[in-house]
């Protein structure tokens, strides 16, 4: 009977530890499917192993040994039906301990996130890669939190690997020439899967936490192994994003628009964190499109009521933004910011010029401001015909009810 | 492992546009992926108007004027190089001159089975 305390000692080495050993398994052996086995055969000899001879000293060290041995047991398994197995099972007989010293083992994790963000796999896939190989998260749960189904996310995966494996996709971190791109890569995806968690695109829950969870997690991890300026920003505004949840829908699933939220439930202590790493990233003057976003957040949160927020500053922050990173979205934003500072026409005009330029016909949120804009002009109609507008064009529910209740507020036609 | 790196573009605009190269500056390119050593084989092709397409069906050739088929962009050229691994292949294919102007497809080389 296996002694209680060292199975929960175990479970906590793999709580703790397994991620950063899978990815040291990955490097050396070089294929994702091989290493989670040799994982999971590590941690489950290590609780009969561990028992008789108590626990390592170095634990993780000897589970990476552990599951290297294993590795070369399964391959000679296959070895008949593979010619190129030996040469692996060779290369693998004769690392060292020295090959997963302490100091790589960071190296390996960011080795992994920059793999599975790889800009040469499929974009649908990089995110369940993402979250399988670096989160631990089960391909019920990612299918479940994107609303999809086991088997297309676990095809999505195994499309992803083979292409690693087929094309020879090294297990790296990019070069500082390659590293620019890349980065975008794997920020992109860090910030989808908050998105997904934070606004979900449809069906009646407003947020998924879990999925903003891994996303300030991944997040955190990436600062820690890359303190580049972009990464804090992505931080900062994740964690922003993070610190007004609960402020964000009643009791009763409903969205509360930021003017009106209760802002004695924003988290303080993200809100320091997020504004602390908006300065530090600032103060590098190499920052981009998420440091802004990230800055705009912060003087959000630095008004401790609605009316004194700080609107000239916010619209000096888009208008830097939209040098950085001109988009349809971020004009629509910052029409809504400038509304705030020189009146609801002014706003209405920038929203009219994006939609009679052919932009933004589909997205709802434009739609809404422009009703909203109209509501605050008294001009009831027009408001009407908008708002019903940006009720085709979103399926979820809580954007859904408000569009409605506003609906309602004009009055009956 | 080897890839091969097929370069395409619109032959309408491949030669004609700002940025587009001059034969100087590809053979230049060619030349120092020889001194790299990663160089198997490349060419530049002749307009697609000179292709000619043949297929063999139940023991009977039959022979039709131009690509396999019409499309927005064509095969202008290629590359089969050696690399260490794909971000390797894609730092080649990157920097081929006729990449500002086109697209380079870049896939590896299967190994048959004897």
């Amino acid at each position: 009977m296996p002694d209680v305390a060292v199975t929960a000692r175990v479970e906590r080495v793999y709580r703790e530890e397994s991620r950063r050993i899978l990815a040291t398994l990955i490097r050396l052996l070089g294929d994702f499917d091989l290493a989670e086995e040799a994982l999971h055969e590590a941690f489950f000899v290590a609780v009969e192993r561990w028992q008789r001879d108590g626990v390592p000293d170095n634990p993780r060290a000897w589970l990476v040994s552990t599951g290297r041995f294993k590795a070369i047991d399964a391959l000679r398994r296959r070895a008949r039906f593979n010619a190129s197995r030996p040469l692996l099972i060779a290369q693998l007989e004769a690392l060292e301990q020295a090959d997963w010293s302490d100091e790589d083992v960071e190296d390996d994790r960011l080795r992994l996130i920059f793999t599975c963000c790889h800009p040469a796999l499929a974009a649908d896939a990089q995110v369940p890669l993402t979250l399988r190989e670096v989160c631990d998260l089960t391909t019920e749960e990612i299918a479940r939190a994107f609303l999809s189904t086991p088997s297309t996310i676990a095809q999505r995966i195994v499309r992803a690997k083979a292409k690693i494996r087929d094309a020879k996709i090294p297990y790296q971190v990019p070069t500082l020439t390659e590293l620019p791109e890349r980065l975008d890569s794997v920020l992109r995806v860090i910030y989808l899967v908050f998105n997904e968690g934070y606004s979900a695109s449809v069906g009646a829950e407003l947020t998924r936490e879990e999925l903003t969870r891994e996303a300030v997690r991944l997040g955190r991890l990436l600062v820690e192994l890359l303190p580049e300026p972009e990464v804090m920003g992505l931080l900062a505004l994740m964690l922003l994003h993070e610190s007004r949840r609960l402020a964000r829908t009643s009791a009763c699933g409903e969205l509360i628009v930021l003017d009106e939220q209760d802002r004695s439930l924003w988290d303080a202590g993200m809100i320091a964190e997020g504004c602390a790493l908006v300065e530090r990233a600032l103060k590098t003057r190499r920052f981009g499109p998420y440091c802004l976003q990230a800055a705009i957040a912060a003087v959000h949160a630095e008004a401790a009521t609605a009316g004194e927020t700080d609107w000239p500053q916010i619209v000096g922050l888009y208008d830097v933004l939209m040098q950085a990173m001109p988009s349809p979205v971020i004009e629509l934003n910052r029409a809504a910011a400038l509304a705030k500072r020189d009146g609801p026409l002014a706003g209405l005009t920038l929203i009219e010029g994006i939609l009679q330029r052919g932009e933004l016909l589909d997205y709802h949120l434009a739609h809404s401001a422009r009703a909203e804009f109209c509501r605050q002009l008294g001009r009831v109609d027009e408001a009407r015909a908008a708002y019903e507008r940006a009720l085709e064009l979103t399926q979820q529910v809580p954007e859904r009810r408000f569009i409605e209740g506003r609906l309602k507020g004009l009055g009956v036609r | 492992m080897k890839y091969l790196c097929l370069v395409y573009s619109n032959e309408l605009e491949l030669h004609s546009l700002p940025d587009s190269p001059k034969d100087a500056e590809c053979m230049a390119y060619a030349e120092s992926i020889q001194g790299s050593g990663r160089m198997l084989a490349a060419e530049a092709l002749e307009s697609v108007q000179t292709a000619t397409t043949v297929r063999m069906r139940n023991g009977k050739m039959s022979i039709t004027d131009g690509p396999f088929a019409e499309t927005k962009e064509q095969l202008a050229g290629f590359y089969l190089i050696d690399a260490k691994d794909l971000n390797e292949a894609l730092q080649v294919a990157g920097h081929i001159p006729a990449a500002r102007v086109g697209c380079v497809e870049v896939r590896p080389v299967r190994q048959l089975n004897p």
